[in-house]
């Protein structure tokens, strides 16, 4: 039976692995995704968990582990932040390529220099080509449940790829929450036990990570392209199963009083909870506003983003890192969605802000400021930094 | 007793007759004419047999036997990137570990093979072998040393000896060629208080094959330093590459030995040593030095061969056997 | 699965574009590279299997009689075995056509 407790956000990501009975963990400490592991290790020495935890010297090792582990047919579990993220990422690529479901947890945190462990989503941005599947939570109970969508879906065999689900470093992670935490049983029967379809076995040898001459290094990314694109429905199969097993939906865009909005703020992550607050305060005004949050970023679902913004005639778009593009283009989420209605003849003005970054608040004012700019269309292109001090 | 000497108190060592006919390793692989490194790694995979997971580093030994659609691998095998085999192979072994133990499989007498280069062993991978001698990983890692990059164009490496020309160490006005001395990785493994460390040479078949076996039998990390010439990259013939790998045993060049729980034992004394120029004759990566050069890096072999003996407890206790 | 070449649509590719079938370079015919090849003189060799031993490219096996005969589908021609024969009974001929 499913029970719900008060407890740190990053606790309730360790049980949640744990009922997902993972085999191997291969993590590396870096704040702010610590007490990830350390509760996880802890339910290994304590055996709760049946798994080995490789207490590894560093995170390019913790995801060359997570590839032995995974090409072995294990299921393989780590979890990092920001320059742990950066140095692994040499072999995050490979780790999509050769097709290994490892789910990752990602407590989001901003990259040096200057140094700084608060939060933002540089690392995210950083690893948005790496050609893993890769959501976003807003809430405990959401990376909760994102992680053990996370293993249904990395396994399935029409995917076999990769899973990140991101959480916001301290700002959500290191949060108490009143959490639902699934029984083991149920879980299991959500997530049946992992079998590989070619694993490292000497009864039968496969070789593992080919020389790829040009005559296949085209296919070989036209089909891993292919699987992404795949993804998306099984992913929104796998979320309809876990609303229909524990009473929670979830889909890959969500919408707050979006539907007759004329200007709509998109966001991402846990800093939507605080967007939402000034919605409400902008809409008691009379003004009509409206939210959209992106839960999944890679595959990006486009068409739910357009059929949530379609109707809009002002976007705002919050990215949450600084992309260092020269200034005549927006950032990263807002190229996107300046793609997306391009490529569909949509002409919305289309704004872009900036913040949140190193772990700087966006207070509620901050929103409605946002807002108010982006409905009177008064918002600078390509892009604007805000709370920054002259 | 250590728990290596303790594993091998039964040991039964291959001979020239009782060869394993069993290939791992296929032909038609496309490493170089005379590649002592491919002849090293065949013999290796012979002593380990077919129940393996074999985890490569990038480089020669990577290329050469897999470009798609082909694969000179008969036993598992899986290639990540430059710097992490041990890492891929900690994971492999740990993933096995905790499968056998919940029953998700029962295949608890795999052996677990982690290799490389002498650039993805002793420079960049060095961090990756490290993490994984500590942490006890009951695997075997094969670092096949040919003294530089050489998948890349013969470029130094930390194990490029002291003198040796190569692409990026080129003699010339200024420079002898590699100014710096070998890394000496094998130490570095014994540092690591690891149950078995070896070395050994293509040259030496049986004993290279005994080493390889010995290294899997122990439970724990083992490490084996393989010397393996490159006619390609030291500028001899294509028919050398075996008679310089027993130059540089006859030489003190390359010192044959184990260590077992931490004792250093000689496995061939070098009863009449041969002077290092012999060695260096063939190879053209030594063709610059001077007298006063040689003289300098003979003074040096000796000096590193009598601490190996040492080590091995005075005049050591090696045998002088003909293969 | 094409067989020497890679040349296949993306949709046949295994995940990853592993490879599963266990040593398949035997398919590819090294011998091509040869320009030299090791001749045994049968007079001569005492069946010692140095030759076997120390092939980089598996060139050698054992036949019924004892003997260890050349594979020329693999053989390189590097003249290892030449060299290393203790009682010389390899010589390496110039291929011709």
């Amino acid at each position: 039976m499913s029970k719900r407790i008060g407890v740190e956000v990053s606790i309730a990501a360790a049980e949640a692995v744990g009922l997902c009975d993972v085999d191997v963990i291969a993590a590396y400490p870096i704040t702010p995704q610590t007490h990830i592991v350390e509760h996880l290790s802890e339910m290994v020495a304590e055996g709760h968990l049946d798994a080995e935890f490789i207490p590894v010297e560093s995170e390019h090792s913790a995801m060359s582990c997570c590839i032995g582990s995974s090409a072995a047919g294990a299921r393989t579990f780590t979890s990092t932040s920001s320059q742990g993220y950066a140095l692994m990422s040499e072999i995050c690529f490979i780790a999509s390529s050769m097709r290994l479901p490892i789910v990752m947890a990602v407590a989001n945190r901003a990259l040096s220099a200057p140094i700084s462990i608060w939060n933002d989503h540089a690392d995210l941005m950083y690893s948005r080509d790496s050609g893993w599947i890769q959501t976003i939570g807003e809430n405990g109970q959401e990376v909760v449940d994102l992680l053990i969508h996370a293993f249904k879906v990395a396994e399935d065999h029409r995917v076999m790829l990769p899973v990140t689900v991101n959480l916001d470093g301290f700002t959500l992670s290191h949060v108490i929450e009143p959490i639902m935490l699934p029984d083991k049983a149920e879980v299991a029967a959500y997530l049946p036990r992992y079998k590989a379809p070619l694993r490292l076995d000497p009864k039968n040898p496969v070789s593992f990570g080919p020389v790829g001459m040009p005559d296949v290094y085209t296919e070989a990314r036209k089909a891993q392209d292919e699987a992404l694109k795949a993804a998306k429905p099984v992913i929104i199969e796998a979320w309809k199963e876990f609303g229909d097993k524990f009473g929670r939906y979830y889909k890959p865009v969500e919408t707050y009083k979006a539907e007759d909005a004329e200007t709509i703020i998109i966001t991402m992550g846990s800093i939507s909870e605080t967007a939402a607050t000034a919605i409400d305060h902008l809409r008691e005004q009379g003004k009509k506003v409206g939210l959209v949050r992106i839960r999944l970023w890679r595959p990006f679902p486009g068409t739910e983003l357009v059929e949530a913004i379609k109707g809009a005639k002002n976007i705002a778009v919050l990215d949450r890192v600084c992309s260092f593009n020269g200034g005549e283009i927006s950032g990263p989420v807002c190229l996107e969605v300046k793609s997306l209605l391009f490529d569909r003849g949509m002409n919305p003005k289309v704004m872009n802000f900036i913040a949140g970054l190193g772990g700087r608040d966006v207070t509620v004012q901050n929103f409605e400021e946002m807002v108010e700019k982006a409905s009177n269309g008064a918002a600078p292109t390509p892009y604007e930094i805000i709370n920054v001090r002259e | 007793m250590g728990i290596a000497s303790e594993a091998l108190k039964n040991f039964k060592g291959f001979n020239l007759k009782n060869m394993p006919e069993v290939e791992p390793l296929s032909p038609g692989h496309r490493a170089c004419q005379g590649c002592g490194e491919v002849l090293a790694l065949r013999l290796a995979m012979k002593a380990l047999g077919e129940n393996v997971v074999m985890c490569s580093a990038t480089g020669c030994m990577e290329i050469i036997t897999s470009p798609f659609p082909q694969t000179a691998w008969k036993v598992p095998w899986i290639h990540v990137a430059f710097e992490n085999a041990a890492a891929v192979a900690s994971g492999v072994e740990s993933a096995y570990k905790a499968m056998n133990r919940k029953g998700i499989i029962n295949q608890p007498d795999v052996v677990f093979v982690g290799y490389g280069g002498d650039g993805a062993t002793m420079d960049i991978g060095i961090q990756a072998l490290s993490g994984a001698l500590e942490r006890g990983h009951n695997f075997v890692y094969m670092c096949f040393d040919n003294e530089a990059y050489m998948n890349t164009g013969i470029q130094r490496s930390s194990g490029t000896p002291f003198g040796a020309g190569t692409t990026t160490s080129p003699p010339g006005k200024k420079s002898i060629g590699q100014s710096t001395w070998k890394k000496n990785l094998p130490a570095i493994a014994v540092a690591h208080n690891i149950p078995y460390v070896a070395t050994a040479t293509p040259a030496y078949p049986v004993d290279l094959m005994n080493k390889v076996k010995k290294a899997a039998m122990v439970p724990g990390p083992a490490y084996l330093h393989i010397y393996s010439p490159c006619p390609t990259g030291w500028r001899c013939g294509i028919d050398e590459s075996v008679q310089v790998a027993r130059l540089a045993v006859q030489s003190k060049v390359f010192p044959l030995y184990e260590v077992i729980d931490g004792q250093y034992v000689l496995s061939r004394k070098v009863a009449k040593p041969k002077p290092i120029t012999e060695y260096f004759k063939p190879q053209r990566r030594f063709r610059h030095l001077t007298e006063a050069d040689v003289a300098k890096i003979q003074e040096r072999i000796d000096a590193e061969y009598e601490d190996i003996l040492k080590k091995c407890g005075g005049d050591g206790k090696g045998k002088e056997e003909k293969e | 699965m094409a067989k020497e070449t890679g040349i296949i649509s993306w949709k046949k590719l295994n995940l990853g574009i592993a490879i599963t079938e266990p040593g398949n370079a035997s398919q590819l015919k090294t011998g091509d590279w040869r320009s030299m090849k090791p001749i045994t003189d049968r007079e001569k060799c005492t069946k010692c299997g140095q030759c076997y031993i120390y092939c980089p490219d598996m060139v050698y096996s054992k036949d019924a009689e004892g003997y260890f005969v050349q594979n020329y589908y693999y053989c390189k021609g590097c003249g290892i075995c030449a060299k290393e024969c203790p009682v010389d009974a390899i010589t390496m001929v110039q291929e011709v056509d």
